[in-house]
């Protein structure tokens, strides 16, 4: 379980969020949608305790998450993957190298068994073609992938998806939206992801949270977001041009 | 009045923020160094990095420091020379070209170069993947960045600094020889006999003690302003130049503290 309460972060004293209080039950698929900007990965990087929030709380199955120690955050992140917005490939490795990274370094497996591994993972998200590629040769949609299947080699309970599916063709898309759910229901997965395609959402959520302007505007199940009274929600998950969202 | 007192008050609170920004990032450099020292017990492991980034900084900086070495000597040569011809005095010379590369050319020539080709790709390199999200992922995998990317880097220019200050006495020695012979009429012999009576032990532990720090010193910082780079390709360009700017100043310091403890008059 992930629990944020009462977060607060500001950059630069201009607040990103404002009281943010979550509860992520174990096992589930919480999807938090947002405009550009609103700060989801802010949220994302707090929870993976890659930056600590100026106030309030992050447990992580319990744990405090921020302000812990090195070593506290290196357990709590022992069992959580995250996958970037960019894919943050290290681009002197091939994608195979660096699909097989963390456990290398980690190094837990015998060689065979890592290779083993790790064609495996590609195979899942169809990049067994491009593991000998460097990611400067690859498009975005496969750094992405590629991240995700760094992640999936060190069986996280936890993933983080930071637009897991933007940039990526409609096939490839339903592949990695199956792919989130497939985690959740043969290993109980827990997963926070991150979209603007309501389509996802809908398709992948046990629960979605609408943050808007650094506050939790509503957090329900995909019907109660469906049929939200509302009107920046409402505006929002139809994508409507007129509302009380502003574009300036 | 008012106005004046805030503006004070203002000019005050800033100095004092960005003192306050300096000495917490120094702090973070020392640490930085010390953790990464500290990772060495993996140099075993690491040696493939090690080895990559002693080729960057060795044999891909060989060329420029090559014609920077040789034309300093013949420098340093013509202009000695020219003077001590006036005493007569330019077989001597010799000697005095290997004293002052041995002493402070050398280190300090290849720690300028090794700024601007090392330390800078090592800013840069780091602060891209800063920006882009890469030393988090690292860390997401409990992959220490510093055990990563900086220990390997710290330990090769350590390694590598002397190596290229030693190439660098050599090939200014060479340089200046060429420009004894042909322009100040000094046999080669006679220079090689009184450049080794001017190679002195003490000048070349003291340059290798001082090559390896400088190394160490432009290394950690180089890192540490990468991994402290923010804001895109922006954060990147200006953490680049600071990092370039502090590592200069602190080669300069750094050399003039170590040639006064060994050299100083007690
Ligand atoms: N390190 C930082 N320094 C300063 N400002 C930051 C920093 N990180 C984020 N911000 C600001 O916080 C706000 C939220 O950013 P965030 O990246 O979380 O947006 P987002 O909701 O993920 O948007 P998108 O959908 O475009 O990815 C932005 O206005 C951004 O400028
Ligand atoms: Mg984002």
């Amino acid at each position: 379980m992930i629990e944020l309460i009462d977060i607060c972060k500001s950059f630069n004293g201009v607040p990103v969020l404002k009281n943010i209080s979550l509860k992520i039950r174990t096992g589930e698929i919480f999807v938090i949608i947002g405009m550009s900007g609103t700060g989801k990965t802010v949220t994302l990087r707090n929870i993976s305790g890659l930056e600590d929030p100026d106030s309030g709380e992050i447990l992580v199955n319990g744990t405090r998450m921020n302000g812990a120690s090195q070593s506290v955050k290196k357990k709590l992140r022992s069992m959580m993957g995250m996958v970037f917005q960019s894919g943050a490939l290290l681009n002197w490795l091939t994608v195979g190298q660096n699909v097989a990274l963390p456990l290398v370094e980690n190094k837990k497996l015998p060689q065979d068994k890592i290779d083993e591994t790790v064609m495996e993972k590609l195979k899942l998200l169809g990049l067994n073609q491009a593991s000998g590629k460097m990611p400067s040769e690859i498009s975005g949609g496969m750094k992405k992938r590629a991240c995700l299947a760094r992640v999936l080699v060190r069986n996280p309970d936890i993933i983080l998806y930071d637009e897991p599916t933007s940039g990526l063709d409609p096939v490839m898309s339903s592949h990695i939206n199956v792919l989130i759910k497939k985690m959740q229901t043969d290993f109980g997965v827990t997963s926070v992801v991150v979209t603007h395609d309501m389509e996802s959402a809908y398709f992948l959520a046990d629960r979605i949270a609408v943050l808007y302007k650094g506050e939790i505007l509503q957090c329900g199940t995909p019907a109660e977001i469906k049929e939200s009274s509302n009107p920046v929600v409402a505006q929002f998950v139809n994508g409507r041009i007129d509302g009380p969202i502003a574009v300036n | 009045m008012s106005k004046f007192l805030r503006y004070i008050n203002n000019l005050l609170a800033g100095t004092g923020a960005g003192l306050i920004a300096k000495i917490r990032f120094t702090g973070f450099t020392m640490l930085l160094l010390l953790s990464a020292i500290g990772y060495m017990k993996n140099f075993w492991g690491k040696r493939h990095d090690i080895i990559l980034q002693m080729y960057n900084a060795g044999v891909k900086t060989f060329p420029v420091v090559s014609v920077v070495a040789l034309f300093t000597g013949m420098i340093l040569s013509l202009q000695f020379g020219v003077e001590m011809r006036v005493f007569q005095q330019q077989n001597l010379i010799g000697h005095a070209i290997m004293v002052i590369l041995t002493r402070e050319m050398g280190p300090f020539m290849s720690g300028i170069i090794l700024i601007a080709s090392m330390g800078a790709a090592i800013a840069a390199e780091i602060g891209t993947m800063k920006v882009s999200e890469e030393i988090d992922a690292l860390e997401l995998m409990s992959i220490s960045p510093v055990k990563f990317l900086v220990m390997p880097r710290v330990a090769a220019m350590m390694i590598m600094t002397p190596i290229v200050s030693v190439y660098i006495i050599f090939m200014g020695s060479l340089g200046a020889a060429l420009i004894a012979n042909t322009q100040l009429g000094v046999p080669y012999n006679i220079y090689y006999f009184n450049a080794m009576k001017g190679l002195h032990m003490k000048a070349i532990y003291v340059g290798v003690i001082k090559s390896c720090i400088f190394g160490l010193l432009i290394s950690a910082v180089s890192c540490a302003y990468g991994l402290k780079a923010g804001n895109g390709a922006l954060g990147v360009g200006k953490g680049t130049r600071n990092s370039v700017v502090a590592s200069f100043i602190l080669v300069l310091i750094s050399g003039y503290i170590i040639t006064s403890i060994f050299y100083g008059q007690k």
